[in-house]
């Protein structure tokens, strides 16, 4: 097992995995940018080392600087939580050759899902129903309309090389088509440096679902249940829930058999999520692999009680996973809502600024993830998510109610957040019974929430 | 938050016989403590936030307070020295080679140009550069150490500002 391990990220993310690191017995050492000097991630590790300046690409991005502190640390591995390097194969290829255990897949296996149109790929070579698609990248224009009409219209332009809604472009008709795919492209090369584009078919009314799986080094795997994320704004997770309200047995057992196909099948390896949509007709299709521990793994694991970054660590130190599939049971009703510090009637502007009271919810069923603290103040340059609140319930209702409750005694002062948004969306009859899908909070906001 | 505004809080200090003073106001705080002989970065150590760099404003306001170091003994006082900081995270080496001679000493006449150490960062070796001409007064790393990036590593006179 390691005896120190460097936590390439900061926020909640890096106080979360420290903290599963110390109760390990593992050594937690903390990279931080000027920025977060002040960061409770920093506090809380045995050895804290800054690494740059404020802004990303000149450290948590910067290659050089986190392996740098790594070897300065001497460390045994680097869990790159979300984000940032984590799902960069060539920055785990550079772990692994300064002999740096990269607590993640083999590059192989990242590389391999990471490009959306060879994870299509997999999906199809492995029985797992796709999206009718390109299968494989638009060469010309001529091309692109034959495919469009060929799969039928609505279709959606989509990135090759990124996700999180950049390069991606709906279409209707031929026109819009052609319009649609060199504003995609454009987009896709100033997101991700790479222009390619596929298309698939646009999924009507879709739900998110995604499925949870575990792999040991000797290809023991095991699936943890399904999330549903289907509530997103502008393609960002606002809310998640484990299990998904519109599954049936039957359809839960089909998908997450067919997500641990999948990612066996691309020699994968550690914790990886595979997404799905699921269109009206309870039909679903393969969407993407994350692969990477995600933000909203706290919903899997108050319905499992796996501590998922254990396992990722176990995994990556060349120990066999600890449970089989009889073992894994999902228990109760798991919510989780995402707290960003924005102004929901500004345009959801980013709201940096100092916290000068903070109170988290008392309730022993509400777990909060968070580096708040009151006096701490949020800097401007990473992303606005300052907590996560979790809940655990019988059922549904329970948790929706349970989860009102602790965004109610939830204080946060000083900044604005998206907390009143939150609760509307919570409240709302549509969200209540199951009427709505990836386009609700759209709805929500242009309707003003009627 | 305006320099006099500083001095006229450090005068305060020295007339009073203050040894700390901490200023919150609605979008800054600052918090002014009197140095003792062993901190030896300046007389008074600012410590402003609500987005002010405190960096050539508090050296500025070292001197011009003139809040009084308390220096027992004959510690040498690091008054007006400027601090040349490590622009990166690494391993400090004061020479090219364990078999070179160091880059500089204390002592050293440098320039903007001069390199005065090596950072190894990742199997690559950088050289950093004095970026202002003067003369090295302090090595605050010793060779082999691991630095972070922004950590003091040298002290330097500048010549003539």
């Amino acid at each position: 097992m390691f005896s120190r391990v460097l936590v390439a990220n900061r926020g909640e993310i890096a106080l979360r995995v420290i903290r599963t690191l110390r109760r390990m017995g593992i050594e937690a050492v903390a990279v931080y940018s000027e920025a977060d000097r002040t960061s409770a991630h920093v506090r809380l590790a045995d050895e804290a080392i800054c690494i740059g300046p404020a802004p990303s690409a000149k450290s948590y991005l910067s290659i050089p600087a986190v392996i740098a502190a790594a070897e300065v640390a001497d460390v045994d591995a680097i869990h790159p939580g979300y984000g940032f390097l984590a799902e960069n194969d060539h920055f785990a290829d550079v772990c692994r050759s300064c002999h740096i255990e990269f607590i993640g897949p083999p590059v192989t296996a990242m590389k391999l899902v990471g490009d959306k149109i060879a994870a299509r790929k997999l999906a199809q070579d492995a029985g797992v129903p796709c999206v009718p698609g390109s299968d494989g990248p638009i060469q010309d224009q001529g091309a692109a309309v034959e495919i469009a009409n060929k799969i039928g219209y609505p279709v959606l332009i989509k990135a090759a090389a990124g996700g999180g809604g950049k390069g991606m472009r709906p279409a209707h008709n031929d026109r819009s088509l052609l319009a649609g795919l060199v504003a995609a492209s454009n987009e896709a090369e100033a997101a991700f440096g790479s222009g390619m584009v596929y298309i698939e078919k646009y999924i009507e009314e879709p739900r998110h679902v995604e499925v949870q799986v575990l792999v040991d080094g000797e290809g023991n795997a095991v699936h943890l249940g399904e999330r549903d994320c289907t509530v997103q704004r502008r393609h960002q997770k606002l809310i998640e829930e484990s299990p998904s309200p519109i599954l049936d047995r039957r359809l839960r057992d089909e998908m997450c058999r067919a997500a641990v196909k999948l990612l066996k099948s691309a020699g994968y390896v550690n914790a990886g999520t595979v997404e799905f949509l699921v269109d009206k007709n309870r039909k679903y299709y393969f969407m993407e692999v994350n692969a990477r521990i995600q933000v909203e793994h706290p919903v899997t694991e108050m319905v499992t009680g796996v501590d998922l970054v254990r396992e990722q660590v176990r995994i990556a130190a060349g120990e066999r996973l600890g449970m089989r599939q009889r073992d894994v049971r999902l228990n109760g009703w798991a919510l989780e809502v995402r707290i960003n510090a924005e102004d929901p009637f500004n345009g959801f502007a980013p709201q940096p600024g100092r916290v000068d009271f903070y109170l988290p919810p008392q309730d022993p069923a509400v777990r909060v993830d968070s580096h708040l603290y009151a006096g701490y103040s949020i800097p401007p340059h990473y992303d606005s998510m300052i907590a996560k609140v979790v809940v655990h319930a019988k059922d549904r209702e329970g948790a929706i109610v349970r989860m009102l409750g602790a965004l109610d005694e939830m204080i946060i002062d000083g900044v604005q957040t998206n907390i009143p948004f939150q609760k509307e969306i919570l409240s709302h009859v549509r969200f209540r019974s199951l009427s709505y899908d990836t386009s609700f909070t759209e709805s929500l906001l242009a309707t003003g929430g009627r | 938050m305006a320099l006099e505004r500083i001095t006229e809080l450090l005068k305060l200090m020295e007339q009073h016989d203050l040894t700390e003073l901490e200023l919150t106001e609605k979008d800054f705080s600052i918090r002014l403590v009197k140095g003792t002989g062993k901190h030896a970065s300046g007389p008074a150590t600012v410590v402003v936030s609500g987005g002010a760099h405190p960096g050539p404003g508090a050296a500025a306001a070292g001197q011009a307070g003139d809040a009084g170091a308390v220096e027992p003994g004959g510690e040498t006082l690091d008054e007006g020295l400027t601090e040349i900081t490590s622009p990166i995270v690494g391993t400090f080496y004061r020479a090219a080679s364990p078999d070179t001679d160091p880059f500089v000493d204390v002592g050293s006449h440098v320039d903007a140009d001069s390199t005065i150490c090596i950072i190894e960062a990742m199997k690559v070796m950088n050289e950093v550069k004095a970026e202002v001409g003067g003369v090295i007064r302090k090595i605050l790393v010793e060779n082999g150490q691991p630095v972070e990036f922004g950590q003091p590593i040298f002290l330097l006179e500048t010549s003539g500002g």
